[in-house]
């Protein structure tokens, strides 16, 4: 259960060396590997070109639904990038000495989770003001869907990565993990759409985004040891 | 204090005092269930506007007061399980799960029915059925999870933190869903403010509650001593009381 008390060196690193260490070395990792970072993108662009074809062209209709289309398309992509979220580092057994190292586990596992939004989650945040003229998205409502969005996927991915974590040492666990986070989703979704639909018919949007800001804040606070939690669970296993 | 607690945590200890406990708690629910629909069903009053349809909250509403009781108690029996290693919590919460999520079946479906009449059709994305919606996602979640690992000790782990998270997150979910749906509520709907229910209407309804929780308890009782049966099944005192007399008899003839 406990990792054996290894007799450690006095200094061999403070925390913030190690955290500095992780994101460092994640960033550098993604950035080598450019098809994992812009898959997502490509599949959001893909979806968000379905829907026009499957319901219609008609520049109106398109309008009334282009903030939810939107917002449920970037989640299923932030979606599906996070099972790679852990999967190369437990395939790699570098997963293992990250939960060896003397460091907190959910600190390090927050830089992960960092680095996983700012190369999925903010992309798809920037991104999605292009295809919302594609759908026509009344004017005023584009920074308010870019921010919406940027402050939403940091929420998702960090409840994310507790599905990632507990199905990262299963085979088969990519829909799965869809089963056990999206219904988590749901209230960063609907004030996420809510922000972008406020905008639209005009109201203050600044509460949406405060509730927006205290479920970064809570899962801020809160999913780091679940992702602890279930990364000890699913090395153990 | 902590001797009953170390106590409650032994499956043998708990096999035994379950046994006691069993049976009232069968007769109970067995006597509350049955006076409880007679009395709702056949006695209490129709309601002056919805006729005879209502007498279904007799069963819609304690179905929807276990659905979400069950997760809560699920995810305590978790929190005990990971934090004090007693292994009857996790046995527990695993027999718990399907009985949880088959009430949220029965609470969602009772709805559907109540609203053909009362609305006009099976569905609405009315705030109380989409979280218990919700809900349901939520329970399959952790069946699935639970499922999906093949070393039982780490699907109990990650079964007890699904669970855990879950029920943090069941309060933010109902009043977003609640915020949602007061922003987009159609009109059609004007039942909202039920008009408060005379004593005899209401009465059955908790004789109902009590004997769903009743039930609950009963057979939470019940499948978790079989589950106990079932993991322990390589202890000696389980195969001594399934088949002590062969037991003994091979021991005999082994001496």
């Amino acid at each position: 259960m406990d990792a054996p008390s290894v007799p450690l060196l006095e200094h061999q690193g403070g925390l913030m060396i190690a955290v500095k260490a992780t994101l460092v070395r994640d960033l550098t990792l993604l950035l080598r590997r450019r098809g994992e970072v812009l898959n997502p993108l490509v599949f959001f662009a893909l979806v968000i070109t379905l829907f026009p074809i499957a319901i219609s062209p008609d520049p109106e209709l398109l309008a009334t639904i282009a903030p939810g289309l939107l917002w449920v398309a970037a989640l299923l992509a932030a979606l599906l990038s996070l099972d790679s979220l852990f999967r190369s580092d437990y395939d790699d057994g570098s997963l293992e000495q990250l939960l060896l190292a003397p460091q907190p586990l959910a600190a390090l596992s927050v830089a992960k989770v960092a680095v996983h939004w700012l190369l999925a989650g903010l992309p798809l945040a920037l991104m999605a003001p292009l295809l919302g003229i594609m759908l026509a998205l009344p004017a005023g409502s584009y920074a308010v869907l870019a921010l919406s969005l940027a402050l939403g996927t940091a929420s998702l991915s960090l409840i994310g990565a507790i599905g990632a974590a507990l199905t990262v040492g299963l085979a088969r666990g990519g829909v799965l993990l869809s089963l056990l986070v999206l219904p988590l989703y749901i209230p960063v979704l609907i004030f996420g759409a809510g922000a972008v639909q406020a905008a639209i018919l005009g109201d203050g949007v600044s509460a949406h985004l405060a509730i927006l800001g205290a479920l970064l804040a809570a899962s801020l606070m809160l999913a780091p040891w679940a992702i602890a939690a279930s990364l000890r669970i699913s090395i153990n296993g | 204090m902590w001797a009953f607690i170390h106590k409650l945590g032994s499956p043998k200890w708990f096999y035994g005092i379950s046994a006691k406990l069993q049976p009232w708690f069968w007769a109970a629910a067995v006597l509350l269930l049955v006076t409880g629909s007679l009395w709702g069903l056949a006695f209490a009053p129709a309601d002056y506007q919805q006729g005879n349809s209502f007498r279904i909250i007799y069963v819609h509403v304690p179905a929807a007061f276990l659905a979400q009781s069950i997760f809560i108690s699920m995810a305590v029996s978790g929190l005990v399980f990971m934090v004090w290693k007693i292994k009857v919590a996790d046995m527990a919460a695993a027999v718990m799960a399907p009985l949880g999520a088959a009430m949220t079946f029965v609470a969602l479906f009772s709805g559907a029915v109540w609203g053909v009449p009362t609305w006009g059709t099976w569905w609405m994305w009315d705030a109380r059925l989409t979280s218990m919606l919700i809900l349901l996602f939520l329970y399959l979640g952790v069946i699935a999870l639970r499922g999906a690992f093949t070393s039982r000790d780490s699907a109990s782990r990650a079964a007890s933190v699904l669970a855990m998270v879950g029920v943090i997150n069941i309060p933010i979910i109902k009043y977003s869903v609640d915020w949602w749906y007061t922003l987009h509520q159609p009109a059609s709907f004007t039942l909202t403010s039920r008009p408060t229910m005379p004593t005899e209407m209401w009465l059955p309804l908790v004789i109902m509650v009590l004997g769903f929780y009743s039930f609950f308890i009963a057979l939470t009782l019940m499948r978790t001593r079989s589950e106990i049966l079932r993991r322990e099944s390589s202890k000696r005192w389980v195969q001594e009381l399934v088949n002590g007399q062969v037991v003994n008899a091979q021991a005999e003839e082994t001496r």
